[in-house]
């Protein structure tokens, strides 16, 4: 005991010398705060959670050990799978229109030819669905998009595009999913564009300098330096985005008026989960719903990541 | 010549095709001004990008169903106290694990790194359970308390101050004795403001925005904040059937934001891009 306290204190002596070595209690007291509250609370409900989801627990009462019933329960629950393929394909549409608008603007904004100006109102103008809350943005597409009184169908009915009202959330087939996926794009490609710029912004100007002095044309530009180098970005904004694309609710659960419509189609995989946990107080097999989809969720990052690296191999 | 042109045509096209993005991306909101105020009949039977004269009736109608005054300070109540939090206590703890050697403070930064990367539905069953179990349903406590431990904010300020803090600026003021707690608020403190300023914006938003917690934790309609408040607007008759008083709501909630980001906007911009690219 001695020795190792006697260890310590000559280690931080060679280290940072005798006089910081009497400061550094000061780093545990200054990070105990953030310790204890994030114990208790971002830590501990992980395991709790944990817990719940090998038990059957309905959220009140007796909490019985049930092991892996919930866990095979879930791999074998026709709605639960039927929810995941309801969010990939929601997200699909989402992620196509959100990362294409964003790299298509990103190739505007860097265009050694045309100089675009603007970029600074255009971001921020681009960037604003994202500041609203998602509550006001599905109120606000649910109202517009409503069959019988929306703005959307009076406007496409007056310019003659359309002879009858389209019911958008709540028609048949992919209808309610593409409009959910498309009002996402809208809240989000703000955002994906300016990671995307400030990825290019990393990139050494004098490359682009060289390549259009060399005589290289703008798609060669793009193809050979600017998506090569923008890579590590765009994973980040894909990863991120699956992870929620795949936790998508809110949207869907607003828009379809928490009931995820007749026919179920915005029904998501969260959506699932909270109706378990919080309609039917199946608390014990949600839980183990959100630990099937982190399962998913790590799934696709470690795919994803390694498909990255083999590229740049 | 004619290459000149071309450059100009193209050039004109693709600010023609930003502007009707930008406009895409404004439509909605003003659209919603609009309409909050148009009475619900015209709102029904004709589409206009022009405001109409029903804004006071609008008001009134809401004003009767629910308290949306309430509901503002509630949220803007909230918005503040985990401003403060995230903000102060980010900072903190960011300092200590930069600038002090302590054991533990490795496994503390890899920890918080992995649990950065957990969904956040793994952690809400057991939150709810927490949160029950203590009787603070119902309360704001689990809403505030939690801003106290934010992983994401602390490790950006960690990297921000390692960049624009040399470590020697602590040694004079040591010397002086100072106190460690003093030097943090009179010299760290004020060095890390800009990133603290770009983080506290956003947890602010992120705040205010808020939804799903306080609508599982919330019960008592006076406490409920304004997504919430938003969010059960179908649940109200009246105000479903005038279309007018229920956009006056979005707006209301929508509006502070809106209003922020003109001031902020750069301050916003900069936390997105920073986020993503010192990793």
């Amino acid at each position: 005991m001695a020795a190792s306290t006697d260890k310590k204190a000559q280690r931080s002596k060679t280290k940072n010398g005798n006089f910081l070595a009497r400061q550094n209690y000061h780093g545990i007291l200054f990070c105990l705060p953030f310790v204890i509250v994030f114990l208790i609370f971002n830590v501990y409900p992980v395991f709790r959670t944990l817990q719940m989801s090998f038990m059957n627990y309905k959220g009140f009462g007796k909490e019985t050990f049930i092991w892996f019933d919930n866990y095979k329960r879930a791999f074998g629950d026709k709605l639960f799978w039927g929810a995941f393929l309801n969010t990939l394909k929601i997200w699909g549409v989402n992620i196509v229109l959100q990362l294409g608008l964003a790299l298509l603007l990103t190739i505007i904004f860097n265009d050694m030819k045309y100089r675009m100006k603007g970029l600074g109102i255009f971001r921020a103008l681009f960037y604003l669905p994202n500041l609203i809350a998602c509550t006001s943005v599905a109120f606000l597409f649910k109202t517009l998009m409503d069959w019988q009184y929306g703005t959307m169908n009076q406007i496409l009915m007056g310019a003659g595009i359309i002879s009858s009202p389209v019911n958008w959330l709540n028609g048949e087939g992919l209808t309610a999913q593409m409009v959910v996926g498309v009002v996402g794009a809208w809240m989000w490609f703000g955002n994906s564009f300016i990671m995307l710029m400030a990825g290019v912004q990393g990139i050494d100007h004098s490359f682009f300098e060289a390549a259009t002095i060399d005589g290289a044309g703008r798609w060669q530009i793009f193809g050979k330096i600017t998506m090569p180098l923008l890579r590590p970005i765009m994973l980040y904004v894909a990863v991120t985005s699956l992870i929620g694309g795949l936790q998508l609710f809110d949207l869907p659960y607003l828009m379809s008026g928490t009931k995820g419509t007749p026919g179920r189609s915005l029904f998501t995989a969260v959506f699932y989960f909270y109706d378990m946990a919080f309609n039917k107080n199946q608390m014990g097999y949600a839980a183990a719903l959100a630990f099937v989809l982190f399962l998913i969720i790590a799934v696709f990052c470690a795919l994803a990541f390694k498909l990255m690296n083999r590229k740049e191999d | 010549m004619s290459e000149k042109i071309k450059t100009r045509i193209s050039k004109s096209l693709l600010y023609f095709f930003l502007i009707v993005l930008a406009v895409l991306c404004f439509t909605p909101f003003w659209l919603m001004l609009v309409n909050s105020t148009r009475s619900g009949n015209e709102i029904m039977t004709a589409f206009s990008m022009l405001p109409g004269g029903s804004l006071a009736r609008n008001w009134e109608v809401v004003s009767e169903n629910m308290n949306l005054g309430r509901g503002f300070l509630n949220s803007l109540f909230l918005a503040v106290c985990n401003t403060v939090l995230v903000s102060y206590f980010s900072a903190l703890t960011a300092y200590g694990l930069a600038f002090y050697k302590f054991p533990g403070s490795r496994v503390i930064f890899t920890v918080m790194l992995v649990f950065m990367m957990i969904p956040s539905q793994l952690s809400l069953l057991g939150f709810y359970n927490l949160v029950n179990q203590l009787g603070l349903i119902d309360t704001y406590w689990p809403l505030i308390l939690p801003s106290i431990a934010s992983p994401a904010t602390v490790f950006f300020l960690r990297q921000y101050i390692l960049s624009v803090m040399p470590r020697a600026i602590l040694e004079a003021p040591r010397i002086d004795g100072a106190g460690e707690l003093t030097i943090f608020h009179k010299i760290a403190l004020p060095i890390m403001a800009p990133g603290i300023a770009t983080m506290a914006i956003g947890a602010f938003i992120g705040s205010w925005n808020n939804y799903l917690i306080p609508m599982m934790l919330i019960n008592t309609p006076a406490k409920r904040p304004l997504p919430v408040m938003v969010a059960e607007l179908s649940a109200v008759r009246d105000i479903t059937t005038n279309l007018g008083a229920t956009y006056l709501v979005v707006a209301v909630s929508a509006l502070p934001i809106m209003i922020a980001f003109c001031f902020f906007s750069k301050y916003i911009i900069s936390g997105i891009s920073a986020g993503s690219v010192k990793e």
